[in-house]
């Protein structure tokens, strides 16, 4: 029996996987070779999904972008055996652009079939929680703290100190939220572990839990993502027939209780306090803080809320010890970043490396510049509230610190890069656009900033008394910046003075003929 | 989200029904969003007079209910068209061509985005951002992702009348 993978992630299903694997059962079955089919997740290479991969003599070869219309040369080809069809990549793990990696999280993403527990075990899954079970919880937590880990999910937030103020918060009931909100355009990480290894989020969820006390779990995922969110409860429902999950959670007598939730379509229910409001069903209004989710959270109870590449990386720092994962990293953001690459990029897809790698190594070293093969003008890191880099800035590290001194910010990891055909004052007046749509509307200068925003580079872009209107743009950012509630009208003004600073020349336009205002 | 039975159905207001959803889901905690989702995938929308209904199984307000329905985006107070297009509109997809894309959309199917075409085929909405942008532009038709996605490949998959 020959071991065949395709993946099944939502992303290579999106350029006619299911028509592939469906055209190898068919070819296959009339050839009469027998194949074992498996739909793996996606390894992150996503100019060359669908993915085909052939495993032989235990090491796996790839095929791809492969198209339902190529598999019957692909058996004429004989590729199950040889690696003579012109798709053909050659030994999957030595393509230079996955050999150059650090996959620490995502070390079984796209390689084990994460519709199977025992596939997880098989590769080292559940070695992490086995430890911890043998822990005392605050030792659990330092373990976290000396990893160096901090949160994935944007703010950068030391995970083993919010973790101990959980630990320490009295309490009967105690719940641990995982974000898989990820409402960030640009960035999937999360959404390729739901749907490449779930498992390692249950782990993550499960070890939090006996970290803190908690022994009930939500995982929040956005309905923009219907694909994950059913894989998601698929994997919580083996869990829980497995004995990982439930009243005894692998046969150590602790209980860890988890549920899948949906969004429903609101960017603002990603920022922690309005996820949590969403979850009891509610408004996704931002609340006040103090207090801290991590005092009052969930239903007022002590809550961890991370995110799920934070809660993804625990089982590793468990299984491996703190010191190797922070042996990774540079100054004082330690371990790995899934950095994901996308918009107008040649090679687009997951790239986990040490902290550290420049801007230049990311967009042109695993990039590849763009797709539409004219020169890079701008990216943009960390979501739509992250700043437009210039290529002059491209010999900034990817580090916490290092963004930050330069007025960005390395968010969630989500890097879009755009060719010279970018208008960066479309894209700023987008920023607003965005902010204006997805305003949960609590505070002034978020809800109507961001529509005067708006309107005032509508008549920057018509030409209309250009530099009044951006001075009034630049004092309507600070308005914004200073004065709201949370970081959605607090930062979208880092994606527009970057765009003025950086490409002035796009906000100097002429006057338009037709423009009266 | 846009399940294969959503706008398909366009059913009569059936309060029974209704009932049956909220009471079935009532125990969990924080019931109100798992009940909407679950109308929204029996009717394809969250019919106003769901509201009194759900907020007497759960003991809420109409007002509280009418808030959150009307907060998020997904829930819809209207049938939708035979067939859903939410095309991204964010960054990634922007910087492959998903604005032109989005007029071209608007264009062929004469509609604008919110609303629906005259004969009920096809509801065209925003989304920011689906996970895909690695293959951008990317859309998701009756909840199906599409990829590099290109205004006749969309328009081949709402051209029947049936999901
Ligand atoms: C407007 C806004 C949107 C956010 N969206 C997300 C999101 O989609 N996913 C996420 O993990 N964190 C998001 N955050 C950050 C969360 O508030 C919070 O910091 C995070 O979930 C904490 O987890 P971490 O420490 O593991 O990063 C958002 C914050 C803001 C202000
Ligand atoms: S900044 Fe915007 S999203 Fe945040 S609380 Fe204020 S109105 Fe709500
Ligand atoms: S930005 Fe369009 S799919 Fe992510």
């Amino acid at each position: 029996m020959i071991r065949v993978f395709v993946p099944g992630d939502a992303a290579a299903l999106s350029v006619g996987a299911d028509a592939v694997a469906a055209a190898i059962r068919e070819v296959a079955t009339a050839l009469g070779h027998a194949v074992e089919l498996v739909r793996n997740g996606s390894r992150g290479l996503f100019w060359l999904e669908p993915l085909v991969e052939v495993e032989r003599g235990g090491q796996r070869f790839g095929f791809g972008p492969v198209r339902a219309a190529d598999v019957a040369s692909l058996f004429a080809a004989d590729f199950l055996s040889a690696d003579r069809h012109p798709l053909a990549l050659g030994a999957v793990e030595s393509l230079p652009w996955l050999a150059r990696q650090q996959r620490l999280t995502f070390a079984r993403c796209g390689i084990v079939d994460p519709a199977s527990l025992a596939d997880y075990e098989a590769h080292g899954g559940l070695a992490g929680l086995r430890r911890a079970l043998a822990m005392a919880p605050a030792d659990i937590v330092r373990e976290v703290t000396e990893s160096g880990l901090r949160g994935r999910g944007g703010a950068g937030f030391p995970t083993g100190i919010k973790w101990k103020t959980v630990l320490q918060a009295e309490g009967p009931r105690k719940y641990i939220v995982c974000n898989a909100d990820e409402g960030d355009s640009g960035t999937y990480a999360d959404r390729m572990l739901l749907e490449g290894d779930p498992f390692l989020l249950i782990e993550g969820m499960v070890v939090a839990g006996l970290a803190v006390g908690a022994e009930k779990g939500f995982v929040y995922v956005r309905s923009e993502y219907p694909h994950a969110f059913r894989r998601t409860e698929a994997a919580i429902a083996s869990a829980r027939a497995a004995g990982l999950l439930g009243a005894d959670v692998l046969g150590s007598g602790r209980r860890f209780e988890l549920e899948a939730r949906l969004g429903a379509g609101a960017y603002i229910c990603g920022e922690e306090t309005s996820l949590l409001e969403s979850l009891e069903g509610r408004r996704g209004q931002i609340r006040f803080k103090p207090p801290l989710p991590a005092i009052q959270g969930l239903f007022g109870r002590p809550t961890v809320v991370n995110n799920l590449v934070t809660l993804a990386t625990v089982p590793t720092i468990l299984a491996n010890g703190a010191a190797a994962y922070r042996d990774f990293g540079s100054g004082r953001s330690r371990g790995t970043m899934p950095i994901q690459l996308a918009g107008n990029v040649r090679h687009g897809g997951l790239v986990e490396r040490a902290f550290g790698l420049t801007l230049a190594e990311i967009v042109e070293e695993f990039g590849g510049g763009t797709a539409s093969g004219r020169p890079v003008r701008a990216v943009q890191v960390g979501g739509p509230l992250g700043a437009y880099w210039p290529t002059s800035l491209f010999d900034t590290p990817f580090d916490y610190e290092a963004f930050a001194a330069r007025g960005g910010m390395v968010g969630h990891g989500g890097v879009v890069v755009f060719d010279d055909t970018v208008d960066l004052a479309r894209q700023a007046r987008f920023a607003f656009h965005f902010c204006a749509v997805e305003s949960c509307g609590k505070c002034t200068p978020c809800r109507i900033g961001a529509v005067r925003g708006a309107e005032t580079l509508d008549k920057v872009i018509r030409g209309a008394d250009p530099d009044a209107n951006i001075a009034l743009v630049r004092d309507l950012c600070e308005v914004m910046r200073d004065g709201s509630l949370c970081a959605l009208g607090g930062l979208t003004p880092m994606p527009v003075i970057s765009a003025l600073d950086h490409f002035p020349e796009d906000f100097d336009r002429p006057a338009q003929a037709c423009a009266a205002d | 989200m846009d399940g294969p039975a959503a706008a398909a159905s366009g059913a009569a207001f059936d309060a029974g029904a209704v009932i049956e959803i909220a009471e079935r889901l009532q125990g969990l905690e924080g019931p109100l969003l798992p009940i909407l989702h679950a109308l929204m995938d029996r009717f394809g929308h969250v019919d106003e007079r769901a509201i009194p209904v759900i907020a007497e199984v759960l003991n809420l307000s109409r007002a509280e209910v009418h808030g959150v329905v009307s907060f998020y985006h997904d829930f819809r107070r209207m049938p939708a068209g035979r067939h859903v297009v939410r095309q991204c509109r964010a960054e990634a997809c922007q910087a492959m061509g998903g604005e032109a894309l989005a007029a071209d959309l608007e264009r062929q199917l004469g509609v604008s985005f919110g609303g629906t075409t005259a004969d009920g085929r096809v509801t065209l909405e925003a989304v920011y951002c689906l996970g895909n942008c690695a293959l951008s532009p990317a859309a998701l038709v009756d909840g199906e992702l599409v990829g590099r996605a290109d205004a006749d490949g969309i328009l081949a998959r709402v051209a029947g009348g049936a999901r």
